[in-house]
């Protein structure tokens, strides 16, 4: 009796006879499976126990994650089983892993499930199958998602991006460059009046954005509603001071669901463009205050805060890049993707994947910026995202050179530290990113020139040259961890 | 007058360079040409940052491939309007982006008095603002 091989029928009594037998024999195992184009794809990294085969451990990941439990369930002959069940269809072995390296075998592990499988518009649902249970499932060592493929018929029940980079861009007027943004620093402790000042200046100085950090949300030194206050009152000084549009991120984050939206009414009242989030937040608020945004004309950023607790390390959890995709999807506007040079995680080959998952309508497949699957993204808005941690002006031209120009480049420390006071350090940022566009309009080899056209424009800009003097060997150089497999060499960050 | 960096309207890819010479909007408009970008001359006296249309000197110039030919039209421009503020704008008509893909100024008033901020106190403490320009107290055509 072949046991692997059932389809078109609910199996037979042989299949469905009580007890425990392999997940391969369950049928979560179909090497000749030919995915549907409606099918979400997922691509595992994993590391299967001693004495563990991969198939089965695959076979295993896709049951755990769709319809299987330990144990033989006659139940299962009262629905359309074969469609439910996720089909692991494509194991390979991860590079430069197994016998005769340092690292333990992996495995590449491909897994189709239905479309049906999954409600529509739900990022909740759709990632309490993909990363429910399965990640602590014991026949697995270590589990790492690291690609999905969504299909476009799924894609299309989500909202997407709330305002898109396109629209961010005609609603802000800015255009053919990067947007510039900082933090306030520090990120705790000031009064909503202290806070409010730093604002001011560094939009006044020539920044487009500044944005809240993560955890500033209403603590006993600065509640919410003074700190919306002071800067919308900054914001609107600054505009009128600049007759430029500027915005300040005000992170709206809190316990609750309706304290959220209560202060992002207040946000909207005051005539921000602008409010934040933080992940930690959660999916389903992700998706609530994405709708929110869209109904209210409002642009969305994200932190990613929490993120590298289980993006970082390469053997489990998962990739950023799926944390992309899933946020694109919720829609958000903007998210912290990585910066390549500044003092964050990235390894350029792997963040220029993110981007490109991000900001294209289409994704080929590109082994080496990890993208193993094509992916369509049915107009759903682009997502700009923001380069921010440890990047200054002496760097602009590898920033324009890894980043491109749909990205908000955020120098928090590179503005507010600057020696010359806050606005000087705005300043400073803006004519580095200026000089540098022209340059690159212009035809140059600008990362080769780089320096040079820093130093010519810092010829009419005292705040550019006290910044490229005092930042002008801060580089942050430390192996990346989430790093290609499939490049003959390892990179590291310039 | 405006008391940021450089006493200066910031709109635009490089308001905070020195003026664009001639030879640079050049290269600017070879840039937008050579990405099959229509370029496009457009001037106003109110310059209010939510004012989104200004005035078009002409269509865009969808067939022109010669950036002379543009610069051209700046130059009449600013012939005709010396003391407007004047940008060129090229328009991306790429599936995914259909939207302007650069925008800088080519031309100022030598005074730019800027914006007074209007405030109008309500409940709570909340501010209602509204950003006015000067020259617009003027009417059209006698602003600067």
């Amino acid at each position: 009796m072949d046991l692997e091989n059932k389809s078109g029928s609910n199996g037979t009594n042989e299949r469905y006879k009580s007890g425990v037998i392999p997940y391969k024999q369950m049928g979560y195992w179909e090497p000749d499976y030919v995915p549907k184009d409606t099918d979400v794809i997922a691509m595992f990294r994993l590391t299967p126990q001693p004495g563990v085969d991969a198939d089965e451990a695959a076979a295993a990941v896709a049951g755990e994650s769709s319809t299987a439990t330990w144990t033989v369930v006659w139940t299962d002959r009262l629905t359309a089983c074969d469609l439910y069940r996720a089909k692991a269809f494509r194991v390979d072995p991860v590079p430069n892993t197994g016998a005769g390296t340092n690292t333990e075998a992996q495995y590449f592990a491909y897994i189709a499930y239905d479309l049906d499988l999954f409600e529509e518009g739900s990022i909740a649902n759709l990632t309490a199958s993909i990363i429910g249970n399965v990640f602590g499932f014991k026949a697995v060592k270590a589990l790492r998602l690291e690609d999905m493929r969504i299909p476009v018929a799924y894609l299309k029940t989500f909202q997407g991006p709330a305002t898109g980079i396109v629209v961010e861009r005609e609603r802000l007027d800015k255009f053919g460059r990067p947007l510039l943004g900082a933090t306030t620093k520090p990120k705790l402790g000031l009064s909503g009046r202290n806070y409010g000042r730093v604002v001011y200046e560094a939009l006044k100085g020539g920044l487009d954005f500044v944005k809240d950090d993560e955890n500033i949300n209403s603590q006993p030194f600065m509640n919410w509603r003074d700190r919306f206050l002071y800067c919308m009152e900054a914001v609107n000084k600054a505009s009128a001071a600049t007759g430029e549009v500027k915005g300040h991120y005000l992170n709206v984050t809190a316990g609750t669901m309706e304290q959220m939206y209560e202060r992002a009414e207040f946000a909207k009242e005051l005539g921000s463009v602008v409010v934040m989030i933080d992940l930690v937040v959660g999916y389903t608020a992700i998706q609530s205050m994405a709708v929110w945004a869209r109904k209210n004309s409002m642009i969305l950023h994200l932190h990613r805060a929490g993120n590298s607790t289980y993006s970082r390390q390469k053997n489990h959890g998962m990739n950023f890049r799926v944390i992309c995709k899933w946020m694109r999807m919720a829609g958000v506007d903007h998210i912290h993707a990585g910066t390549v040079v500044g003092k964050l995680e990235g390894d350029p080959l792997m963040i220029k994947g993110f981007y490109d998952v991000l900001r294209e309508t289409h994704n080929p497949m590109n082994l080496e910026n990890g993208l193993f699957f094509e992916q369509d993204w049915a107009s759903l808005n682009k997502v700009m995202p923001v380069a921010s941690g440890g990047i200054h002006a002496g760097q602009m031209h590898q920033l324009i050179h890894y980043l491109g120009e749909d990205v908000i480049l955020q120098f928090g420390g590179g503005t507010i530290g600057h020696p010359m006071g806050i606005q000087a350090g705005a300043t400073a940022n803006r004519v580095a990113l200026e000089a540098m566009i022209m340059a690159r309009n212009e035809g140059k080899d600008y990362l080769a020139e780089g320096p040079k056209i820093l130093d010519d424009a810092a010829k009419t800009c005292k705040p550019l040259r006290a910044a490229l003097d005092t930042w002008k060997d801060i580089t942050f150089n430390y192996e990346s961890t989430d790093t290609p497999d499939f490049v003959p060499t390892p990179t590291t960050s310039l | 007058m405006m008391t940021n960096t450089d006493s200066r309207l910031t709109q635009g890819q490089f308001s905070f360079l020195p003026d664009l010479t001639d030879e640079q909007i050049t290269a600017q408009i070879k840039w937008a040409l050579a990405h099959g970008w229509a370029v496009s001359v457009e001037y106003t006296d109110d310059p209010h940052p939510r004012n989104t249309y200004w005035e078009m000197y002409g269509m865009p110039m969808f067939d022109l491939k010669d950036p002379a030919g543009i610069l051209m039209e700046i130059n009449e421009c600013r012939k005709t309007f010396p003391r407007h503020y004047i940008r060129v704008m090229a328009f991306n008509s790429e599936r995914g982006t259909e939207s302007p893909a650069m925008s800088f100024l080519v031309n100022r008033p030598a005074n730019e008095p800027g914006f007074a901020l209007d405030r109008q106190e309500t409940s709570g403490r909340t501010q209602r603002y509204s950003i006015r320009s000067y020259a617009t107290d003027k009417p059209e055509n006698e602003r600067y």
